[in-house]
């Protein structure tokens, strides 16, 4: 599904990703972890096509097309979604707004019409519930004066409306109390098939108690220094980065 | 003949037929603040006050001051001007004329009717010769102007303890029965003690003719009243405006002046706040969205005299193509004036390299126990908000819309009356191009 080939991004004259490759196929899990500063939240970026960037080696393709051409939102149409590790806040505009906005723009991108208010507001219902999410909180300004966990759960509710075919989770456990991981962990678990996948970025192996990853990586200075299976993060948590350097 | 020796040759004329006996007063006011307009004339670039609002486009037409045609407006037509949505007070005029057709208005209780009759019947004399002409500035020539031509407009006397069961809307037309007109209103409103009162107001023109409006409102409110005004400017491309409100508020007083400015060719907004007394509130809120060559001036003054005050302001600004926003901001603590806490904000989004902004914060604190705080940004849109919305699969020029009506939001969540939130928050997604797909 994904592919990323030997890339290369700098931010300014920063080079910040060294090389990086990666595959993720349809119906797997893979984790990212490293040191804080190691360019986790740059690779998702990235991926999801952020313009201040630049590319400057290497390729993501997305089956089998190439990215580099396309805006965030089209990245964003094609099936990518990014759960954001510090979400923004948009005043006067309610989660339930901005999520049919969101929804019936990817629609109107292939020439469907906006989803019927009826089927809008059963999908919102069922998928709130899913997360457990409150009717009022929904009628809330976008992301304004969320506590941390909050601002989480909104993104895994964006997510479960939007049913990416990618979708990369920056850091969404972080904040997160026992009890609100287990419901976003499960709400992940309930939407994940066979046909789409889920890159974790997490400094925990909590998470990947709850969400049980295919593969592990280590991302470090820029470049995936380790891969393996899920006991890799049991070795991380056990050792440190240190080891690895 | 250019504008003002027009002016000044039609004085008298104007003058012979408004006097009447029993307003030797006004007649005074009027010939006062006539001389000094004689003398200082239309201010220029050269004055401090208006170095960015140049006067000259504005002038240089050839306006009719007295209209002489009748024109008459059915409802059906300019339905869409009204909040039309709610039962309120309408106090309405076409090319500066009353018409008792659109209006309506109320002597049951209260006043809510019309300047030339107040400035006329000796049952008004008092209260015009308490309180008429008394808060203007009498350095402000545009202003002089007005009060010399002053004749015609809204007049609302409100007694204590008297909760308006609805709101006055007031509303200038002008039918484009005349190439080129100019308005000079002037309305007078007197709040009660207890009292509440919330007041709409617009200058509309109906056809693209061009109308220049030089508008002069005084507002008291006494002690504890409450009075709320909001003043929507949208007009036509080829409308000018200046707008001049003067405000004098008694102790525990709390009035909010709100402005939003999406129209006209020209606008200049003077708003000056006079505190008399303690525990006072003045609120002051704008919203300005413009493009193409338009240009919105707020200048605002409050003087703070007596202690233990509050003033909020707050003035968002987004600029498109080649337009000009101006904003000086005035905050005046007396020395008398102890525990002031004053906040000014004005934030402002160029979204093209052609458009300007000049924003000026002026504080001067003469007491030594206050709390004043000032801001004033310019700036883009946060590409990270941007990247985000898009992220999400909205296309950059509907997430660009999006996050212009986040940035003017807070200054909308002022508005105590929710039809008029709702049309104001349609005229902005209008005006911004965010598509209304979702209910707000
Ligand atoms: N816009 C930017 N300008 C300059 N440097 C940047 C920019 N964005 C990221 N960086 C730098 O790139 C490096 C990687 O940052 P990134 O946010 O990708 O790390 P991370 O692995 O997600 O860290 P964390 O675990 O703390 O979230 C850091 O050194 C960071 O300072
Ligand atoms: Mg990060």
């Amino acid at each position: 599904m994904l592919e990323i080939k030997n890339l290369h991004a700098t931010i300014g004259d920063k080079e910040i990703l060294k090389g990086i490759n990666l595959n993720v196929k349809a119906g797997e899990v893979h984790a990212i972890m490293g040191p804080n500063g190691s360019g986790k939240s740059t690779l998702a970026t990235v991926i999801a096509g952020k313009e201040e960037y630049e590319v400057t080696k290497g390729t993501i393709t997305l089956n089998n097309e190439d990215l580099e051409d396309l805006a965030p939102e089209e990245r964003a149409h094609k099936g990518i979604f990014l759960s954001f590790q510090y979400p923004i806040e948009i005043p006067g505009v309610s989660v339930t707004n901005f999520i049919k906005t969101a929804i019936n723009e990817t629609r109107k991108a292939s020439g469907q019409e906006d989803l019927p208010a009826k089927d809008m507001l059963k999908k919102i219902r069922e998928k709130a519930e899913l997360l457990e999410i409150d009717r009022k909180f929904l009628s809330r300004s976008l992301n304004e004066g969320f506590s941390g966990g909050e601002t989480k759960r909104n993104e895994i509710f964006q997510m479960a409306m939007l049913e990416p075919k990618l979708a990369i989770l920056d850091e969404t456990d972080s904040g997160l109390d026992i009890d609100a991981l287990k419901v976003v962990a499960n709400g992940v678990n309930k939407l994940k098939s066979k046909d789409n996948a889920v890159i974790l970025i997490t400094h925990y192996q909590r998470l990947l108690d709850y969400i049980v990853p295919d593969f592990v990586h280590v991302l470090h200075n820029g470049k995936i220094v380790k891969s393996g299976g899920k006991e890799l993060a049991h070795e991380l948590e056990a050792k440190g980065y240190d080891w690895l350097k | 003949m250019n504008l003002k020796e027009k002016l000044i040759t039609s004085f008298l004329a104007f003058e012979n037929k408004v006097s009447t006996d029993t307003e030797t007063t006004v007649h005074d006011t009027r010939s006062k603040a006539f001389s000094h307009f004689e003398k200082n004339g239309f201010p220029t670039r050269k004055d401090e006050e208006w170095k960015y609002t140049p006067l000259k486009s504005v002038l240089k037409h050839d306006y009719t001051l007295f209209p002489t045609t009748n024109t008459a407006i059915e409802f059906a037509t300019v339905k869409e001007y009204f909040i039309h949505e709610i039962d309120s007070y309408k106090i309405v005029f076409i090319d500066g004329v009353y018409s008792s057709y659109l209006s309506e208005t109320t002597h049951d209780g209260c006043d809510i009717c019309l300047m030339s009759s107040s400035l006329k019947k000796p049952k008004y004399k008092m209260v015009i010769d308490h309180y008429f002409d008394k808060i203007t500035s009498k350095n402000d020539s545009v202003t002089s102007l007005n009060t010399a031509f002053s004749n015609e407009g809204a007049y609302i006397h409100i007694p204590k303890n008297t909760v308006l069961p609805k709101p006055i809307q007031i509303i200038h037309f002008s039918t484009g029965s005349e190439a080129q007109l100019m308005l000079q209103p002037r309305s007078l409103v007197i709040v009660g003690e207890n009292s509440h009162v919330q007041i709409v107001e617009r200058h509309q023109s109906l056809t693209n003719n061009v109308v220049f409006t030089n508008s002069v409102t005084e507002i008291f409110a006494a002690k504890r009243a409450i009075v709320d005004y909001y003043k929507i400017q949208n007009d036509k491309k080829t409308a000018s405006l200046i707008d001049s409100t003067y405000v004098q508020q008694k102790q525990q007083s709390i009035v909010s002046v709100n402005t939003f400015s999406f129209g006209g060719n020209f606008t200049r907004n003077n708003l000056e706040f006079h505190q008399e007394g303690e525990h006072i509130d003045s609120i002051l809120n704008g919203i300005t969205i413009i493009g193409d060559k338009q240009l919105v001036d707020n200048h605002t003054l409050v003087n703070h005299n007596y202690p233990n005050c509050e003033s909020h302001e707050l003035y968002k600004g987004i600029y498109a193509d080649k337009s000009t926003g101006v904003f000086n901001g005035k905050v005046i603590v007396k020395q008398a004036a102890q525990k002031t806490n004053a906040y000014q904000q004005n934030n402002n989004i160029i979204i093209d390299d052609g458009a300007t902004i000049n924003t000026k914060p002026q504080l001067e604190i003469f007491a030594d126990d206050v709390k004043c705080s000032h801001g004033c940004t310019i700036g883009q849109l946060d590409e990270d908000a941007l990247f985000y919305l898009r992220s999400r699969g909205i296309p950059k020029k509907e997430a660009e819309a999006l996050l212009l009506y986040a940035f003017a939001n807070d200054a909308l969540e002022k508005i105590k009356i929710p039809e008029l939130k709702t049309r104001i928050t349609k005229l902005i997604a209008n005006k911004l191009g965010v598509e209304l797909g979702f209910e707000l």
